[in-house]
Formats: C-alpha cells, sequence, structure tokens
C-alpha cells in the first residue's frame, strides 16, 4: 500500500523541546538519576534513549546507562511474522534493582511494550520499570500507559506515524501518513 | 524467513538465507550468555527429534535449542521407536504427522531419508545428518565459528582433512564454503577422496609427491579435520591409525607451519592421536568447543527462521 504524508505533528526543534521535559520529568518523578537506566526498543527507541540520556547527564551530571532492546523473540505474532533483521540486545548495567526506564518512539497498540517488558524481566528484576515515548498515537490493544510522553497525536487506524531522526534518517521530524487511493 | 521450507542439503539455502541464520545466530548466542537462557518465541510448537542413528552431541544441541526457545522437544530414538519392530519410515512421517509436530529433525544412515519423510508430512523438516550425504546445520554452525574468530568467510582458505569419500561432514561444507565466497580445499590420499574428486566442488590437493599434508597448511586459514571413523578403520582406505596420524594427522609440529592466525576445527567427537593430536585439540587455536557453542545459536536460528511467520516485515 502507498502512503502520502498528510501533516507533519513536529519539527527538530518540537522534538528537541519535548525530549528535554521528558528529561526533566523522568528525573522528577525518580528525585534524581540514581538508580535509573535507560533502554531504548531497536531501531529508532535507541537513538530516542540515548538523547534523554546524554539530557539527563547534561542536568544532573550523572552518567546513566544505556541498554539497546530487540524484542523480535517475543513478539506475540512469531507464527505470522518475522522480522527479517535481528539485532543483538545490549543491556550494559544490572537489572536487578534498579529503575528501567523502557523507550520507544511511538506507542501504539502496547503489544511491543509487553514483549519488552518480558524481555528485560529475563535480564533481572528491576525495580520499577516506566515507560517514555516521543510519540503516543492511541489504539492501545493492551493495558500499557507512558509515564513520559512527547506528544499525543490523534490518529485513525490506518494513518501511519514516521518518526524521523537524524541518526537514522537525516533529519528530525515526526509525520502522519495516509493511504492514498482509498477514498479519505 | 529462509527461502525455502525444509533444510535437507546446503543446495535448499540461498546465499542469503545463509547470511540470515548467520545473523540471526549472533542475536541468540548473545542469549545463551544470559542467567535465563530462554526466550517465548516458539511457544506451542513442537519439535520432534528423530534420531534412527546413534549420536549425542548433535541430538542434544538440538534439543537445547528448541527448549531455549520454548518449544516442545521430544525426542524419538531408534532403540526405543517403532523402527526396530519393523515400522517404515514412511509409516513412522505419518504416524509423527498424525501427533501435530511443527518440526523433525532427522538422522539417518541412508542418504535421502529426510527427503522421503518430508514427501509424508507436513511439517518442517531438517537434516540431522544422512548416510555420508549431507549434514547442513554443521557447516551453518562451522561458518558461523570460522566468521567469528576470523571475522570474515570471503577468501578464506579452509582444508579439509580426512575421509572426504564417506563425510556428510564434508558434503555440507564444501558447498556451504562455496556460497559464502570461501575457498574448500580437500586435502587426503587418494584412497579416501571420491572416485570423481573433481565433482566436489573444492580445489583437490595434490600431496602425491610428500605422501603428507605438510605441504598444503602455509595458505591455509582454517584446517577442518574430519574425525577418523575408527569403527570402520578395519576397511578404511590407509594400512593403520598410527600411519595415518603420522602422515595426515594435525599435530603442534604441524599447526607451526601455519599462519599464526589460522583455526583448527573438527566436528566433534575426537580422536585424540590420530587426526588431531591431544596438545592441539587443547591449544586456544583448536575452535572445537567453539563449534559446539555455536552450534545452539545457529539450530536456533534455524528453527526460528523456520517456524516462524508466513510474511514478514510487518511492524506493530
Amino acid at each position: 500500500m502507498e502512503y502520502r504524508t498528510k501533516a507533519e505533528v513536529m519539527d527538530a526543534t518540537a522534538i528537541d523541546r519535548a525530549l528535554t521535559r521528558i528529561a526533566h520529568e523522568i528525573l522528577e518523578a525518580n528525585q534524581g538519576a540514581s538508580g535509573l537506566a535507560l533502554v531504548g526498543i531497536m531501531t529508532r527507541g535507541v537513538h530516542v534513549a540515548q538523547r534523554l540520556a546524554e539530557r539527563i547527564g547534561r542536568i544532573e551530571s550523572a552518567e546513566v546507562p544505556v541498554g539497546s532492546l530487540d524484542i523480535s523473540f517475543y513478539r506475540d505474532d512469531v507464527a505470522t511474522h518475522v522480522h527479517p533483521e535481528v539485532h543483538r540486545t545490549d543491556i550494559p548495567f544490572a537489572v536487578d534493582g534498579s529503575t528501567v526506564v523502557l523507550v520507544d518512539d511511538v506507542l501504539f497498540t502496547g503489544r511491543t511494550i509487553r514483549a519488552a517488558m518480558d524481555a528485560v524481566m529475563d535480564y533481572g528484576r528491576p525495580a520499577c520499570v516506566q515507560l517514555a515515548v516521543l510519540v503516543d498515537r492511541g489504539h492501545r490493544e493492551l493495558p500499557v500507559r507512558a509515564d513520559f510522553v512527547g506528544k499525543n497525536v490523534p490518529t485513525s487506524r490506518r494513518e501511519r506515524v514516521r518518526v524521523q531522526l537524524e541518526e537514522t534518517d537525516g533529519r528530525d521530524a515526526v509525520e502522519i501518513s495516509e493511504p492514498v487511493g482509498e477514498g479519505a | 524467513m529462509l527461502s525455502g521450507k525444509h533444510i535437507m542439503t546446503m543446495a535448499d539455502l540461498t546465499a542469503d538465507d545463509v547470511a540470515q541464520v548467520l545473523d540471526t545466530a549472533v542475536s541468540f548466542a548473545e542469549v545463551n550468555e544470559r542467567r535465563i537462557k530462554k526466550l517465548p518465541t516458539l511457544r506451542g510448537r513442537t519439535v520432534i527429534n528423530l534420531f534412527l542413528e546413534p549420536s549425542t552431541r548433535t541430538r542434544t544441541s538440538f534439543e537445547i535449542a528448541a527448549k531455549r526457545l520454548s518449544a516442545d522437544a521430544v525426542n524419538f530414538s531408534a532403540s526405543a521407536s517403532a523402527t526396530v519392530k519393523g515400522e517404515s519410515l514412511r509409516d513412522t512421517a505419518k504416524t509423527l504427522s498424525a501427533m501435530a509436530c511443527d518440526l523433525v529433525v532427522v538422522r539417518h544412515k541412508y542418504a535421502g531419508a529426510p527427503q522421503m519423510l518430508a514427501e509424508c508430512m507436513d511439517a518442517h523438516v531438517v537434516n540431522g545428518g544422512d548416510g555420508i550425504h549431507e549434514h547442513p546445520t554443521q557447516a551453518l554452525l562451522d561458518l558461523y565459528t570460522m566468521r567469528e574468530r576470523l571475522g570474515r568467510l570471503e577468501g578464506l582458505r579452509v582444508g579439509i582433512f580426512g575421509d572426504i569419500a564417506h563425510s556428510r561432514v564434508a558434503g555440507s561444507l564444501v558447498p556451504a564454503l562455496r556460497k559464502v565466497g570461501a575457498v574448500p580445499v580437500v586435502v587426503a590420499p587418494a584412497t579416501l577422496l571420491p572416485a570423481r574428486p573433481d565433482v566436489l566442488g573444492a580445489e583437490v590437493a595434490d600431496i602425491r609427491g610428500s605422501g603428507c599434508i605438510d605441504g598444503v597448511l602455509a595458505d591455509l586459514d582454517v584446517a577442518y579435520m574430519l574425525r577418523i571413523q575408527l569403527e570402520r578403520a578395519e576397511t578404511a582406505g590407509f594400512p593403520s591409525l598410527r600411519e595415518y596420524a603420522r602422515l595426515f594427522g594435525m599435530n603442534a609440529k604441524r599447526l607451526a607451519m601455519m599462519k599464526p592466525e589460522a583455526i583448527v576445527m573438527h566436528p566433534g567427537p575426537m580422536n585424540r592421536g590420530v587426526e588431531i593430536s591431544a596438545e592441539v585439540a587443547d591449544s586456544p587455536r583448536a575452535v572445537v568447543l567453539g563449534q559446539v557453542e555455536s552450534g545452539v545459536a545457529v539450530r536456533m536460528a534455524v528453527m526460528y527462521l523456520l517456524l516462524g511467520g508466513a510474511d514478514s516485515g510487518a511492524a506493530v
């Protein structure tokens, strides 16, 4: 199916501001950076997590470890979909007793987050797991809620939310696109 | 996703398939280093290990791979099965099919048994070694180990030493190496080569002058020592095990003739003092245990890629 861009809902400045705010909110909610670790979900979630860690580091002058998680093997749709590219999961800190903030670019059905929680639990028993997302587009299929949200973007189910980041796409933007030629 | 439904021979896998298996196995290798070595990926799927020829390490490797993916692994071995009561392979296949299994790993003493099995059942079939034909997952784990230790596959010169004519390991390794752009070189006395060595697709080292392997070692990146099957040494194409060890075995002196970064591989179980000396087997340049370790990750990748998904790439 072909998609055409309908609207740009965040530009580089808006993304930058949202991440700075989320960094402050994470620190406020956890009363500092002690015991805190960020885990980004492959692939764009990892870049968002790195940016958050950098901001948290600047605000608190503390280094927050960042892990990356590939959830392919934890998905609930393995029977129907296999992801062509599987990345290596890297959790460079002890999960036991830590406060893990899962980070993803878009929160949609909640299934990815369900899988990510299972994956993190296999590395140990975190004291607490929180969720930060750049965009919440609604349409949950599981009881999952983000603790920190960059922007709530109301969408229809047929639309796509495309997060572009400097690191992977050469520019920072969030766009909504809709399928072409189906009568809007 | 792989291009075929089964893995019978290396010919069933494209170069892309091989790359996908090796890359996916990297992620599974990471799982095998964790404290909790288990993924929910294949929950509810059933894997049957149909081993109609004795095998411990390959069967255990497949069993561990299935269990780490949360599949239910059931072992069906020759001595305990109805085959000793005279059941045909075709009936065994239909029986297993009726039990609704998803994947069957088969080891059989006759070449072609996996193909026959696949024809009478719906499940995916993986060849776990058929006669003197092929043993594709062994070749895949060998490629994985070479790539891990040497950082590349393309252009590697891999010497395969031993009973080439009767080796299913060589039967899969030669085409596997060619598929990834490496150069297989078979090294054996003429009595251990197949009648038509030219159809192997490998370079055949000329050792007629010296009668031993010394001359071929210097430009190899890998020396792959095949197991001499002691049980058939009586009828083998060499006078004695001692002579074989002296002329064709890997030892410390020969290892020193190889490039400093070259490695020694062996599919196991090793006959120390025959095809490989104890000193070499225990040296850090022998990666035999690394091969065993890779075996689990590679077999997990094979099962995951065969059993997962009808279509790919959809994002939720």
